[in-house]
């Protein structure tokens, strides 16, 4: 079943049931990477969207990693 | 979708199989096209992507706020993050900042300007590439109804074959019945001119016997008149001669 219809206290069972293995990761990977290429790549007319989308997703998976970083570069100590 | 993990299984469970016994199970587990997923024909390519609004955000998160928040529910949200992120410099606000800006506004002032005629020149290459393997493919079909054209004419001409066969019988049967009369000729020479030989052989016997006996004949005779003979027929006939001219000088 899928996230979308899973209720919210339902959620700990919904995540019990999903399959850890390591072949089971790499499927959930494939599949989420089909699923959006399919929808925004491989179509007769692409738009910017397709590839916009992974770069701000990179922009911003990169600005998490290098936060400890930045922290040091903030104007007050205490918000 | 999960016959497709199922595909990308069975070889791998079947590896661990003997070989003869993994291609005669295989056979019975691949699925052909039997299942309801079928993989041709491809079905055609969807004609526009999900929608995307201002380049970031899925249109789906716009629809799926629209129910509870209306039209200004993703909007807001987005700048109360905004907001939240500067308030607390989660976001922290550096040189970087600036950087950021003056890429971000460049380049979507060449996206704003050189966009429509970017994507109208690849639509012309898929355009062009696309007319290319219909090109192919109509050249196929149509190599492939001149060939069935072809077939068919020579399967009507297979039709006329009684017809041959028929002018190539009467023209043996003619072929046999002139040797036939020509042997027929033939015979009738030879048989003439056996006959002929044999006329010919008993005319010749004929006249060889009658010379023969002419001349024997003759032969006796004048032997056979002796010499008194002779005179007495010469004075006879002196004698007729006479009585011949005196009936003749009488007449006259």
């Amino acid at each position: 079943m899928k996230l979308m219809d899973v209720k919210l206290g339902q959620l700990p069972t919904w995540l019990a049931m999903r399959d850890f293995t390591p072949g089971g990761i790499l499927g959930a990977l494939r599949r989420g990477y089909d699923r959006y290429y399919n929808k925004y790549i491989n179509v007769k007319k692409g738009g910017l969207g397709g590839i916009s989308m992974v770069l701000a997703g990179y922009v911003v998976v990169s600005y998490i990693w290098s936060y400890s970083h930045l922290k040091h570069d903030r104007h007050r100590k205490y918000h | 979708m999960f016959s497709r993990l199922v595909l990308r299984a069975a070889p791998a469970a079947l590896r661990s199989l003997p070989p003869p016994v993994a291609v005669s199970v295989l056979h019975a587990t691949r699925p052909l096209h039997t299942t309801q997923q079928c993989l041709a024909p491809l079905p055609p390519l969807p004609e526009k992507g999900g929608e995307v609004r201002h380049g970031l955000i899925p249109e789906e998160f716009f629809q799926f706020l629209y129910p509870k928040t209306g039209v200004t529910g993703p909007y807001m949200l987005g700048t109360g993050l905004l907001l939240y992120l500067l308030s607390k410099e989660i976001y922290v606000i550096n040189h970087e900042t600036v950087a950021a800006a003056c890429i971000l506004s460049v380049i979507i002032y060449g996206i704003k300007k050189y966009g429509p005629d970017v994507a109208a020149f690849a639509d012309k290459l898929n355009e062009e590439k696309v007319a290319k393997a219909l090109a192919v493919k109509n050249e196929a079909i149509k190599n492939l109804e001149t060939a069935i054209e072809h077939e068919k004419k020579e399967q009507w001409r297979v039709e006329g074959r009684s017809y041959l066969f028929d002018a190539k019988r009467n023209n043996i049967a003619m072929l046999l019945e002139t040797n036939y009369r020509e042997r027929l000729l033939t015979v009738y020479n030879e048989v003439k001119k056996r006959l002929d030989y044999q006329v010919a052989l008993q005319n010749l016997k004929h006249q060889k016997e009658q010379e023969h006996m002419i001349q024997w004949v003759e032969k006796n005779v004048v032997q056979s008149i002796t010499p008194q003979q002779q005179k007495d027929s010469i004075a006879k006939c002196i004698l007729d001669l006479k009585a011949l001219s005196k009936s003749a000088q009488a007449a006259v």
